[in-house]
């Protein structure tokens, strides 16, 4: 039986990464859905790079962004006393970088299917935009934040590139389930690498199969 | 709108430069440096920018041509098993290449050690002067190592470290990279202040750090051990490198390159 900790560290980190791109992400897709400036292709474009970059893009910029000898490195390690680069908090803050459109833009696609009339109507019925958001877009939104929040979760479980450069291998603190699948398969223990790749594909096979069963349900109901 | 092709006359006009190119390519061909045979090579990643230098001298004395695939030593033996095609494994222990010879991959009888690795003690800093004492004179946070379950190297930083007396002070503070290059890259972008690399490593690149040779008798040897794969028993190039590799000029340049060999360590 393989040393299971990697898991749970990488659960942690998914369901961290998640809750805090619920908090980062919403505003930025409603803004994304809604806005007619001129800045929104750009900031679109900002959102979808970790799609088509590769990881030691990011991890090569994060290595030298967070670094102690960095202004920002060393401003996080006066803050907090600790290193960013090799910790949990690094991989947190990779992560939300990395996950960032996985989280986006199936929420701008769900504003956006909402179309703007409903947004309309409930101010017309005296609704504050902030109660109108709550009660009527983000109940509307329902199944895209479902999808939104499954994919950013699994798809920071299976995160591997990134935290190769700027984690270190930390027992406990970095060294999540990809990690230790990498060096199961270089120290040639492959019923370990076995053990933890067949759990992780079950997983990621089970959710994505919830979550498309759910998305051709009939349309959510609001009341 | 029509696309009107093969015209009588295109035809003609396609296989006369058809017929040039063949022309060319066998003239191409019937050159002696392309008539050479060519050999590809499987190097632990941390002689890679050695076996880089050798392999310039190799083909402009012998016409060979030889390529590199570089990966850590654990994950090119299993690829040799899963059939790879490569025709000489230069590995980072002696384990590997003694398991392909039992198991027929390799041919028996080829393998010898073409270098024996060092290790350097790092610092991001540029000191003065660099010896173990100022890891207990002065505080830090990281040292980086390669992964001691993956690296021979990384294996021989921990037995440098307990022979110092330094592994409860350091053990808290180890990261450890997927392999020497990245330990030495953590020290070099200044995520690690310290760490224990190939002294070959450091001796590749552009670092601006400071260094101390540690001294072989700290750890274990580090026997770096190459053999020639079973499919190119009759490779000219390959038993030609091979047996270049192990020269007495190979030798001095692979010292140079911060190894021990045979000769040097006389």
């Amino acid at each position: 039986m393989p040393d299971l900790s990697p898991v749970w560290l990488s659960v942690a980190l998914a369901a961290i990464t998640t809750m805090l791109l619920l908090v980062i992400g919403t505003p930025l897709a409603w803004w994304l859905s809604q806005t007619r400036s001129r800045l929104r292709p750009v900031i679109e474009a900002v959102t979808a790079l970790p799609l088509v970059l590769p990881p030691t893009v990011l991890g090569f910029y994060l290595l030298i962004l967070l670094s102690p000898t960095s202004a920002f490195g060393g401003f996080w390690i006066d803050l907090t006393g600790d290193t960013l680069t090799f910790s949990f908090t690094g991989l947190v803050l990779a992560s939300i970088i990395y996950s960032l459109p996985f989280m986006v833009q199936p929420l701008v696609s769900a504003f956006e299917a909402n179309g703007r009339n409903v947004m309309e109507a409930a101010a017309s019925l005296r609704a504050s935009p902030l109660d109108a958001f709550f009660r009527v877009a983000v109940p509307l939104s329902a199944r895209g934040f479902v999808t939104a929040m499954v994919l950013t979760f699994t798809h920071t479980l299976g995160e591997f590139g990134v935290v190769l450069m700027v984690g270190g291998n930390i027992p406990g603190e970095t060294r999540v389930v990809s990690i230790a699948i990498y060096e199961h398969v270089e120290t040639l223990q492959y019923a370990d690498a076995h053990m933890l790749s067949a759990g992780l594909l079950t997983f990621a096979l089970l959710v994505l199969v919830a979550v498309y069963a759910l998305n051709r349900r009939s349309a959510v109901r609001v009341g | 709108m029509f696309y009107h092709s093969a015209s009588p006359d295109g035809v003609s006009k396609v296989s006369a430069l058809m017929l040039r190119i063949a022309s060319l390519a066998l003239a191409l061909l019937a050159s002696p440096v392309l008539r050479a045979d060519s050999a590809l090579v499987a190097v632990a990643s941390n002689f890679a920018p050695a076996l880089n230098a050798l392999i310039a001298e190799f083909e402009s004395t012998s016409g060979h041509a030889l390529r590199v695939a570089a990966g850590s030593t654990g994950k090119l033996y299993a690829q040799i098993v899963q059939g790879a095609p490569f025709d000489m494994f230069l590995a980072a222990d002696q384990a590997r290449p003694r398991q392909l010879e039992n198991s027929l991959h390799a041919v028996k009888g080829s393998r010898f050690t073409y270098a024996r690795g060092r290790l350097a003690l790092v610092s991001w800093d540029a000191l003065d002067e660099i010896a173990p004492e100022i890891l207990r004179s002065t505080p830090f946070r990281r040292f980086a190592i390669a992964n001691p379950k993956t690296a021979p190297y990384g294996v021989a930083a921990i037995e440098v470290l307990r022979a110092l007396e330094l592994t409860e002070l350091i053990e808290p503070k180890l990261v450890r990279g997927e392999n020497v290059g990245q330990a030495l890259a953590f020290v070099a972008s200044g995520n690690a202040e310290y760490g224990l690399v190939a002294l070959s490593v450091v001796r590749s690149g552009a670092f601006h750090g400071s260094l101390w040779k540690v001294p072989a008798a700290l750890h274990s040897p580090i026997s770096q051990d190459a053999v020639l794969l079973e499919r190119a028993r009759d490779n000219p190039a390959a038993n030609g490198f091979l047996s270049y590799l192990r020269s007495e000029g190979a030798r001095q340049r692979i010292a140079a390159m911060g190894y021990d060999t045979h000769s040097a360590r006389q």
